[in-house]
């Protein structure tokens, strides 16, 4: 155990709540961990693109490979560009550390390598990324992990999915495509009274809106390609460890509170304190499954996250203005935001969401399939494709692409149906945005009209 | 390690191995509200060119049982309870903040078996101020806070961890949040009460290294200049651009002053 006398996480987590940072979001957003360069004072983050890095002497390599030194031995398991990335999301996180991965799947797949074996459990919230479901309902299973989807607003069903060999608890921030609030601190005291730790998805989110680790998660994934990004020009994840999950109080994760045979027998709890898991996130999990990020990558999502914060403001009041348009229009049987009262989450979304919920959100239109086809035809600034937290405004239609794979129940369980048409609003001028709009669900209402309602 | 000593659960960090009195040993002594885990880095390296590593959890920290100690004195005896009980003749010491004043007053102790003397980011005396000392009694989230941002140079509080990836200051929080409360407030109450830094060093015979930051918030550079002054045979090694957390702010200028101080 890390502490003798064991102090209740959840205890400590309502006394902290607001951790100490050195300076405000926007602030680390450009400056944290982004010194100018060593070696030739760039102001800029320079792309250090190599693959490996010269040992000054065999002692100091030795040293390296024994994790004696910090330091860069080989690009797949840390970058002089990579680390800047990694440190400012942990920085704008209040992590202790984070990987930065090819994708938001490697991400996703780091963290459960990481602390699972064959025979392991997850309980996954239904609310998923389509994506995140294939690799939980099909892929995993193949591996010997399995998962239990659950409606995340009812804690019963949480508390009843758990079983002995539950090692995760999963959710997203606000679920995709229907925005179902997670309810991070009542589900972080049902996996912590378990001894297990919840990981949160908060691509949709980013730490402009939402932080975390000071409600009681204890890991955070990104696609860094959304809303971090902002650009729609790269793939990358990041993985954060929030440093605060008792792997030795737990006693169900050997792989950080007993001796690795991968590393000589090092006892990650007892070598790096709170940053066990991130540690051997990077040991084991960068080294041997490999799906690192591209240093190339790492400059671009860096150019995107130096304007987190006024974009996502700008994000948030555009859809506000969206939304209101959309909200009560004929052609629109309803809109699913958690800024409108009919949401189910909407009280919970005040309470977690201070700053606004999500620039991605459903509607559904009138006239069902037919009627959705010819709104996303009709449309000109909105992009039909499948991303979401491009600084463009992009549309799609759920149930015949990100959601294809997912049968009529699943569908209904995360809040599709045939005629949800999902938006991620961009920064162009909302006049414009809702001017496009119109003209589509002209389109809709026509179609609608036409086939006699 | 884990050993029983005065009917307490002892742990130190050893990197696996047994201590053969036989071997070359260093000792480390981490600072208030921490752990051996600070060591880590340095302790494997050491071990690795056949030391004896023992990074110690002092009394009611880390992984040792017991209450903690509330003087620097005490901290010392119990240290050298623990040099005895694995027999060593010779140890080098190395001490962090806290830990470099149990360090000068062990030394001061046991005499010619300490072979060499490390102090990290050390002043003597070692005041603390009546706000930390407050808030450490009262309000530990604004104690760890606090610690947390005097803790580095302003520079380094925007990261530049030479470890990739990691976020110092959020590793000091949870730090600071894992220690028992109380032993934190302790720890800082024995720095402040600790007056016996000067008369310890004068009587240190080992050839003594210092280790300090020019950018040190907690316990600044131009203050140590009499404790370097009174010790004999002691080296100063400044780190640029560091504040008081060696360890994590620069490990590799720390490392190689160890390695040119004790190899």
């Amino acid at each position: 155990m890390r502490r003798f006398t064991a102090s209740p996480g959840a205890q400590k987590r309502a006394e902290i709540m607001k951790d100490y940072s050195p300076a405000e979001l926007d602030t680390l957003a450009l400056h944290a961990g982004g010194k100018p360069d060593p070696a030739t004072g760039a102001r800029a983050t320079p792309i250090y693109q190599t693959a490996s890095y010269c040992f000054p002497d065999s002692d100091y390599a030795a040293a390296l490979f024994n994790m004696e030194r910090p330091g860069h031995v080989y690009s797949r398991l840390s970058n002089p560009t990579t680390a800047v990335l990694e440190e400012r999301i942990a920085a704008l996180e209040g992590g202790v550390g984070a990987i930065a991965t090819a994708s938001g799947q490697a991400a996703l797949q780091l963290a459960i390598m990481t602390i699972m074996d064959a025979g392991a459990h997850i309980v996954a919230s239904s609310a998923l990324y389509g994506g995140s479901h294939n690799l939980l309902a099909y892929t995993l299973p193949r591996f010997g992990i399995t998962t239990t989807f659950i409606d995340p607003r009812d804690e019963d069903a949480v508390r009843a999915a758990i079983r002995p060999e539950t090692r995760l608890i999963f959710g997203e921030t606000v679920g995709n495509p229907g925005l179902d609030v997670l309810n991070i601190p009542r589900i972080s005291a049902i996996a912590h009274e378990n001894g297990i730790p919840l990981l949160v998805d908060s691509t949709f989110t980013t730490p402009y809106l939402i932080k975390p680790f000071e409600l009681g998660a204890d890991l955070v994934m990104h696609s860094a390609t959304k809303f971090l990004s902002g650009h729609g020009i790269v793939i990358g994840g990041l993985l954060v460890d929030g440093g605060r999950f008792d792997w030795d109080a737990s006693g169900k994760f050997p792989q950080l509170s007993e001796p690795y045979k991968g590393f000589h027998n090092l006892v990650f709890t007892e070598e790096f304190g709170p940053a066990a898991f991130i540690s051997r996130a990077r040991k084991e999990g960068l080294r041997d499954f490999g799906a690192c990020q591209s240093p190339t990558s790492a400059f671009y999502i860096m150019q995107g996250m130096e304007t987190l914060g006024v974009r996502m403001e700008k994000h948030i009041s555009n859809t506000r203005a969206v939304v209101e348009f959309l909200n009560g229009h004929d052609a629109v049987a309803g809109v699913a935001h958690p800024d409108l009262e009919s949401h189910p989450d909407h009280v919970l979304a005040q309470e977690l969401f201070p700053k606004g919920t999500s620039a991605v959100f459903t509607f559904e239109i009138k006239g069902g399939r037919e009627a959705g086809i010819s709104f996303v035809n009709a449309l000109n600034l909105f992009s039909h494709l499948a991303n979401v937290g491009d600084a463009k405004s992009l549309v799609i239609h759920p149930a015949s692409t990100t959601h294809f794979r997912m049968d009529e129940a699943a569908l209904a369980a995360a809040g599709i149906g045939e005629g949800t048409i999902r938006l991620s609003v961009g920064l162009e001028d909302p006049k414009d945005l809702i001017a496009d709009l119109k003209a589509g669900l002209r389109a809709a209402e026509k179609t609608a009209g036409g086939a006699g309602k | 390690m884990k050993l029983t000593i005065n009917n307490e659960q002892v742990y130190l960090y050893t990197n696996n191995k047994e201590i053969d009195p036989s071997k070359p040993s260093v000792m480390f002594i981490h600072g208030a509200g921490f752990d051996h885990s600070v060591w880590t880095l340095f302790a494997r390296h050491f071990s690795r060119h056949n030391w004896n590593v023992l990074a110690i959890d002092l009394p009611g920290h880390g992984r040792s049982s017991g209450a903690t100690l509330t003087s620097i004195e005490a901290m010392s005896e119990w240290v050298v309870d623990i040099l005895n009980h694995f027999k060593l003749e010779q140890v080098a010491l190395v001490g962090h903040s806290m830990g470099s004043l149990i360090t000068l007053e062990t030394a001061s102790k046991i005499k010619a078996r300490a072979s060499k003397v490390v102090l990290i980011g050390s002043i003597a005396p070692m005041p603390v101020s009546e706000p930390i000392l407050d808030a450490t009694a009262n309000k530990p989230g604004a104690a760890h806070a606090m610690l947390t941002s005097f803790g580095f140079s302003k520079q380094n509080l925007m990261g530049g961890n030479p470890n990739p990836g990691m976020w110092m200051v959020s590793d000091s929080m949870r730090r600071y949040e894992d220690e028992i409360q109380a032993a934190l407030d302790l720890d800082m109450r024995a720095c402040n009460a600790y007056r016996n830094g000067l008369e310890a060093a004068a009587e240190i015979t080992a050839p003594s290294l210092m280790i300090h930051g020019d950018a040190d918030r907690l316990t600044p550079l131009r203050a140590t200049k009499t404790l370097q002054s009174t010790l004999n045979e002691a080296r100063i090694s400044v780190v640029p651009g560091a504040g008081h957390s060696l360890m994590v702010e620069d490990p590799n200028h720390v490392l190689d002053q160890l390695k040119e101080h004790l190899l």
